[in-house]
C-alpha cells in the first residue's frame, strides 16, 4: 500500500488487496503538494496530499473551508499543475496528457461555470461542441439533461435570471454532456437552501449508480459524505488525515461527545489530571474557557465530571451532550474544531 | 481543423452575446460617429495650415478615426474576458479539450467584425461628406484590413494581460496609460510632417500609426504600395508576438488558480 498515513489503514481496518486497487483505481493522487504565492506571501495549499478512489464509487473529500479540496480538484482536473507528486485519472497522467484526461472527465467547479449571458440549452449546446458532439446527437441529449435536471421549461430562458439552484444544476447537466467517466464536484451543494441540497442528494445519488461513473465529490458537510460516498477522505490542512467508509469513521468515534462551558479559563494539563480517573472519558481537551471530552454514555459521565471539576476549584457555567458531529469526527482527526479551522482561514485570508 | 471550429464556437458565442444587448450595439455604432463629426468639427480648419496637403479634412480624418475606433474597441477586450474569469466560466473551458488559441481567436474574430461595421458607417459619413477616397473599393478594404489588424494585435494583448491581471481596475489603468498617447503620437489628426519632430521619430516606431499611415495611404489617388505593405508586415508581426504572448498568458493564469 502507498499510502501511509491514514489511521484507519495503520489501524488496519481496511486492507485490500493492492493488486485490485491498482487495477480498479480511477482517481489515483499521491504525495500532492502546491503552494500559491512566493516567499513571505507563499500558502501551502496542499502539503502532500493522496488518496486513490475506485471505480464505479461515490468518494468525498470532506474538510473545512482551505483544506485544500479545491486545489487537489484543480490538480485533478488539469486546471493546474501540482508542484510536487502524481495524479492520475483513468490511468492517465494529468500533468503528462492533460487533454486525454479532459475528456475523460466532467467537471462541477466551486461557484458556478455557468454562462448567464446564454440560455440553458445554449451553455450545453456550446458544452457539447467543445467535447466534438454535433447534430441531432448533441441536440437530443442536451434536450435529454435539461429534462433530466428540472430544467426543460427553463432550457430556453436566459440563465441570468435563474435561481442558484438551477444554475447548479445546470452545472452538473453541462459536465455530463459527453458522459464522462469521471466526474469531479467541487462543493456541488454549498450556499443552496436545505430543500434542494436535498434534492441535489437525490441526482448525485442516481449519477453515481450509473454504470461505472466514479465521482469525487468534496464537501464540507458531513451528512453529504455520509449519505453519498462509499469512502471518505478528511481532508486538513493540505493532507489526507483520515480515510475510510462513512461507517469506519464513526465508529472510531463511538460515544458521545461532552461540552462544558467553564467559568474561567483553565489549564489543559489541570483539567486533563482531572478527568483522567473517570472511567469511559476520554479525548479531553480545553480551548480557553471550553472544555471537550467524549464518553461512551454521555448523560452518565455528567455527575463525575462535574464532581471531578468541583473537587478541583474549576467553576461550571453549562454542559452539554451531543450526539457525534462533524466536528467531533474533525476534532478527532485534526486536533481542532472544524470552527477552528475556518477561522483560521479567514484570519489568514485578512 | 479543430482551432477555426472552436473559434467559430466562441465567436458565436460573443456575436450572441453583444446582439441580446440592444444599448451596446447603439453605442458600438454611435461612439465611431461621433468622434468622427467631433474632431471634424474641432479641427476643420486644419486644411488651412499651409502645407497640408489635403482640402477635405473629413477625408484625412477618416482613416485616423477608423484606427482609433479599433484600438479602442480592442484595448478594451479584456474586460469581457475578466468577468468570464470571475464567472469561473473560464475555467470550465480550461479543463474541457477546447483550444487555448480558441479562447482568444474567438474574441479577435468577433471584435473584428464589430470594427468591420464601424468602419463602414464611417467610410458612409466621410463619402456623404464629400470625401473621395480616390483609392477606390479596393483601397477602402486595405484600409479596413489595417485596423483589423491593428486591433487584432491590441485585442490579443489586452486579453493576455486580463489573463495576468485578473482585475478590471489593473487593465482600465494599463489601457489608460496606453492607448490615448498612442493615439495623440500618430498622424491619425496631423499630418506627420506638421506634427513636433521629435513626435513623428515616435510615430515611426508607434504602430497605431503604421496603421493609420497604411490606410490612408491605401484610399489616397497614388497609393504607396510599397510603404502599405512594410506597414501591414510589421503590424502582422505585431500580431503574431500579441498572439503568442495571450497564449502564454493561459500558462502564467493556470499556473496561479
Ligand atoms: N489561486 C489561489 N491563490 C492563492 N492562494 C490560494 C489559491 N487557491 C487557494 N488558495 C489557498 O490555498 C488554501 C487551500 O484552498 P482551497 O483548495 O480552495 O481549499 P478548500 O477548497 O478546501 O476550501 C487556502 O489557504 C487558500 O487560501
Ligand atoms: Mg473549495
Amino acid at each position: 500500500m502507498w499510502y501511509k498515513s491514514t489511521m484507519l489503514m495503520e489501524s488496519g481496518t481496511k486492507i485490500e488487496s493492492s493488486g485490485a486497487v491498482v487495477v480498479e483505481a480511477m482517481i489515483e493522487a499521491e504525495g500532492l503538494v502546491k503552494t500559491y504565492g512566493k516567499r513571505d506571501k507563499a500558502v501551502r495549499a496542499l502539503g502532500g496530499l493522496s488518496f486513490r478512489a475506485r471505480r464505479g464509487t461515490v468518494f468525498a473529500l470532506l474538510g473545512p473551508n482551505g483544506a485544500g479540496k479545491s486545489t487537489a480538484v484543480k490538480i485533478l482536473t488539469t486546471l493546474t499543475r501540482p508542484d510536487e507528486g502524481q495524479a492520475l485519472v483513468a490511468g492517465t497522467d494529468v500533468v503528462a496528457y492533460p487533454d486525454r484526461v479532459r475528456r475523460t472527465i466532467g467537471v462541477v467547479s466551486q461557484g458556478t461555470g455557468v454562462d448567464i449571458q446564454a440560455t440553458g440549452r445554449e451553455n450545453l449546446r456550446l458544452q457539447g461542441q467543445l467535447y466534438g458532439m454535433r447534430g441531432r446527437r448533441l441536440e437530443e441529449r442536451a434536450s435529454e439533461l435539461l429534462e433530466r435536471f428540472g430544467l426543460a421549461d427553463a432550457a430556453d430562458r436566459i440563465a441570468r435570471g435563474y435561481s442558484g439552484g438551477m444554475r447548479r444544476r445546470l452545472d452538473i447537466a453541462m459536465s455530463l454532456v459527453h458522459d464522462p467517466q469521471v466526474l469531479f464536484l467541487d462543493e456541488p451543494t454549498t450556499g443552496l437552501d436545505p430543500e434542494v441540497r436535498a434534492d441535489m442528494w437525490d441526482q448525485i445519488a442516481a449519477l453515481a449508480s450509473e454504470q461505472d461513473k466514479t465521482v469525487l465529490l468534496t464537501t464540507h458537510y458531513l451528512e453529504e459524505a455520509d449519505q453519498l460516498a462509499a469512502r471518505v477522505a478528511i481532508v486538513d490542512r493540505g493532507k489526507v488525515v483520515a480515510e475510510g467508509t462513512p461507517e469506519e469513521l464513526k465508529s472510531e468515534l463511538r460515544g458521545d461527545a461532552v461540552y462544558v462551558e467553564l467559568a474561567e479559563p483553565a489549564v489543559d494539563g489541570a483539567v486533563r489530571d482531572a478527568l483522567a480517573p473517570i472511567a469511559g472519558v476520554r479525548e479531553v481537551a480545553v480551548d480557553g474557557r471550553a472544555l471537550r471530552a467524549r464518553a461512551e454514555d454521555g448523560g452518565r459521565a455528567v455527575p463525575s465530571v462535574l464532581q471531578a471539576l468541583e473537587a478541583r476549584g474549576i467553576e461550571v457555567l453549562s454542559v452539554r451532550v451531543a450526539r457525534p458531529s462533524l466536528d467531533d469526527v474533525y476534532l478527532r482527526y485534526a486536533g481542532r474544531t472544524f470552527q477552528e479551522a475556518e477561522s483560521e482561514e479567514t484570519e489568514v485570508k485578512k | 481543423m479543430t482551432v477555426v471550429r472552436h473559434s467559430y464556437f466562441m465567436t458565436i458565442r460573443h456575436v450572441r452575446e453583444l446582439l441580446r444587448q440592444p444599448w451596446w450595439i447603439a453605442v458600438t455604432l454611435v461612439q465611431p460617429v461621433i468622434w468622427l463629426l467631433l474632431f471634424g468639427a474641432l479641427f476643420k480648419n486644419v486644411v488651412n495650415i499651409p502645407g497640408f496637403n489635403s482640402t477635405n479634412y473629413i477625408e484625412f480624418l477618416a482613416p485616423g478615426v477608423i484606427v482609433m475606433t479599433a484600438l479602442f474597441a480592442s484595448g478594451w477586450g479584456g474586460m469581457p474576458l475578466i468577468d468570464d474569469i470571475e464567472r469561473g466560466v473560464t475555467d470550465r473551458f480550461l479543463v474541457s479539450p477546447v483550444k487555448r488559441t480558441a479562447l482568444i481567436s474567438g474574441r479577435l474574430v468577433h471584435s473584428s467584425l464589430t470594427i468591420a461595421i464601424q468602419s463602414v458607417i464611417i467610410v458612409v459619413l466621410a463619402l456623404i461628406d464629400g470625401a473621395a477616397f480616390a483609392g477606390g473599393f479596393g483601397g477602402v478594404v486595405v484600409m479596413i484590413a489595417v485596423a483589423i489588424l491593428l486591433g487584432a494585435s491590441f485585442g490579443a494583448l489586452s486579453n493576455g494581460l486580463a489573463l495576468l491581471a485578473r482585475r478590471e481596475e489593473t487593465l482600465i489603468a494599463i489601457m489608460n496609460f496606453v492607448l490615448l498617447p498612442l493615439t495623440f503620437l500618430s498622424s491619425a489628426f496631423m499630418q506627420q510632417n506638421l506634427i513636433p519632430t521629435w513626435m513623428q521619430h515616435v510615430a515611426d516606431f508607434n504602430p497605431v500609426n503604421w496603421a493609420v499611415v497604411a490606410g490612408r495611404s491605401a484610399v489616397s489617388a497614388n497609393p504607396d504600395w510599397g510603404l502599405i505593405a512594410s506597414r501591414a508586415g510589421f503590424l502582422v508581426a505585431l500580431l503574431l508576438v500579441c498572439l503568442a504572448f495571450a497564449t502564454r498568458a493561459f500558462r502564467t493564469y493556470q499556473r496561479s488558480v
